[in-house]
């Protein structure tokens, strides 16, 4: 228990200062201080017993008090606490302030940076390309083992949720569709439209948004992790290219995998939308299937399934990229899933904006 | 087969990060079959010396030969090529998660030999028992303890017979038991095949027990260098505090 008394102009410390009470020593003194704030204050410590950081730390303070600096006076620290007191005490702060960069030099700065990034995912690009392209037919190129790894993780282990998702959304456009149709008395053609848009847009987009955010995120996490592991460097050192031994086979089965989940997300959200119709919308089974059978074409599904090849190589490619370009820990992974995921979706719009200008 | 001497020949070598300079124009020559110790306090620049001996971190400034081939010039077959002859352990193993300890080790036989299927599981089946990991053939890298994790690192990077091992701090966070053997199978390697051996590691019992030539480094700049014997004789205020841990040194 600290001892806190005064007499004339002095205060008296004794017993320890430490971390516990020198918040109450704290208030004491500026009480005495608001007080009597004409006098001049001493210090005697020589009562003091023990110091830790907070008190030694305190002490120093009372000289930086504001504004009763001219008016304090700390000294007669016992002989043994002295030493533990200079080495406790903090360093002073640099007050120099760093000049602030200016918007121009911030905007050219962050120009350079985003050139630089562009650059390598262009390179990363078209060497991931370049090797997954070359490894076919060769040896020792490509890891089967891994291929079908990952082609069971990004397609097998997908199609639950990707099913049941796009059978939802199949389901809430037949309605949808159907609240627009019947003003007209032509809730047949949600059939149509149904057919249509789910085979060229939402059943390729769906399937591609479900995959860049299950599969591109954990390919972006392992490749980080990878390397923050130094594995690497593992592979430089063993002379195999980790974008031929880590990437490509990710690449081949998200190239493979992908639209076949295309496929079953054209037929299973179609099939959301029967069950609707026939259920919900009062059409017969027969009359919906002719109408579907007459509104679609090869072409919508084919140009389906050809986008959701290029999504399949943007995600993978964005993925790989946002991995490699990891620096940090665990805070590194993390932006790199989130990088990855974001930059997927944009990637995804932008490559089916580019494919429907081109083709409708 | 007669190889190149020396092993390793920096010249006035300097390897930065970005504008901040790791290793400062600094000489060094490690002969084949040689044993030799980087030392130095955290941060010193050791791991970065020694990934830049192989390219991992690219220098900046200076000539550095590694086996005769001078490491600015070298192409992809050149890489290859060394990357046969070099063999690295890290830090923590760098074992590759989604293979097994068994495929670790033959990958590079898969990657770089004819060898069939068969005799490839023979030589890693030889190369696990010789660092006494033959029971976690099967086993995932994570499965294993750090000790081990080291062990089955050292096997793979032994696995193609290379001339020169560089190890990154091979004993770092082992137990001292479990840190005598791998000492010991550095050591047992380095006798048996005349493997250079070049080791990263600031553990003084370690340093001690392999008893190679010593490259102390501080600061990026080379501050030691000779035997273990010499360093504790050095008067060196820095060399002395290293060796003599709190120790003042009277100079």
């Amino acid at each position: 228990m600290i001892e806190f008394r005064t007499k004339g102009n002095t205060i008296f410390l004794a017993g320890p200062l430490v971390l516990n009470n020198v918040y109450s020593v704290d208030q004491h003194i500026h009480k005495c201080m608001n007080e009597h704030s004409e006098k001049f204050w001493d210090f005697d410590l020589t009562g003091l017993t023990k110091l830790d950081t907070a008190g030694a730390v305190f002490l120093h303070s009372l000289n930086n008090f504001v504004p009763l600096t001219e008016k304090l006076r700390v000294d007669h620290l016992p002989a043994h606490l002295q030493s533990f007191f200079n080495s406790a005490i903090p360093p002073a702060s640099n007050t120099t302030k760093q000049s602030q960069p200016s918007f121009i030099e911030t905007l050219d700065a962050k120009l350079i940076k985003t050139y630089e990034s562009t650059k390598q995912f262009v390179f990363l690009l078209s060497d991931l390309s370049y090797f997954a392209i070359t490894c076919i037919g060769k040896k020792n190129t490509i890891r089967r083992d891994a291929f079908f790894d990952q082609s069971y993780i990004i397609g097998a282990q997908a199609l639950p949720i990707i099913g049941m998702i796009v059978f939802l959304i199949g389901a809430v456009s037949a309605i949808q569709s159907a609240a627009q149709l019947r003003q007209f008395g032509a809730d047949i053609f949600v059939a149509d439209l149904l057919a249509i848009g789910i085979t060229r847009e939402l059943g390729p987009l769906m399937t591609a948004i479900m995959v860049a955010g299950r599969s591109g995120s954990a390919i972006a996490a392992e490749i980080a992790t990878m390397k923050f592991s130094e594995e690497l460097d593992a592979l430089k050192t063993m002379a195999l290219n980790p974008l031929q031994f880590v990437a490509v086979p990710k690449l081949w089965a998200m190239i493979v995998t992908v639209p076949l989940l295309t496929v079953l997300a054209d037929i299973v959200g179609i099939a959301g939308g029967f069950f609707v119709g026939i259920t919900a919308l009062d059409i017969s089974p027969d009359a919906f299937l002719q109408q579907i059978a007459g509104s679609l074409f090869l072409r919508d599904i084919v140009s389906g399934i050809i986008k959701s090849f290029f999504f399949a190589w943007i995600i993978t490619v964005i993925a790989v990229f946002k991995g490699m370009q990891f620096s940090g820990g665990a805070v590194g992974v993390g932006r790199a899933i989130t990088g990855s995921v974001v930059n997927s979706l944009v990637g995804i719009i932008v490559l089916d904006l580019i494919f429907n200008l081109l083709v409708y | 087969m007669i190889w190149p001497s020396p092993a390793i020949e920096a010249t006035g070598l300097a390897v930065a990060y970005d504008d901040q300079l790791v290793i400062n124009e600094i000489d060094v020559l490690i002969e084949n079959g040689d044993i030799t110790i980087i030392l130095g306090g955290s941060g010193c620049g050791k791991s970065t010396l020694l990934k830049s001996f192989i390219g991992l971190i690219p220098h900046s400034k200076g000539k550095l030969q590694l086996l005769g081939k001078d490491m600015s010039k070298i192409d992809e077959d050149d890489q290859r090529d060394l990357s046969m002859k070099v063999g690295v352990m890290f830090q923590f193993g760098a074992l590759l998660n989604s293979l097994t300890i068994a495929e670790n080790v033959a990958l590079p036989l898969e990657m770089h030999t004819n060898f069939n299927n068969d005799l490839i599981k023979d030589i890693v089946r030889a190369r696990l028992d010789s660092v006494s990991l033959l029971e976690t053939y099967n086993y995932r890298p994570d499965q294993l303890s750090g000790g081990m994790r080291k062990r089955a690192a050292l096997a793979r990077a032994m696995v193609l017979e290379p001339k020169i091992l560089l190890c990154d701090e091979p004993v770092a966070g082992l137990d001292p038991t479990t840190a005598a053997e791998i000492d010991d199978l550095l050591l047992t390697i380095n006798k048996e095949s005349n493997t250079t051996l070049v080791i990263v590691t600031h553990d003084l019992l370690s340093i001690e027990r392999i008893n190679g030539n010593l490259l102390m480094l501080d600061d990026g700049h080379v501050l030691f260098q000779g035997s273990h014997d010499e360093a504790l004789q050095s008067k060196d205020s820095k060399v002395y505090s290293f060796f003599h841990p709190g120790n003042t040194s009277d100079d």
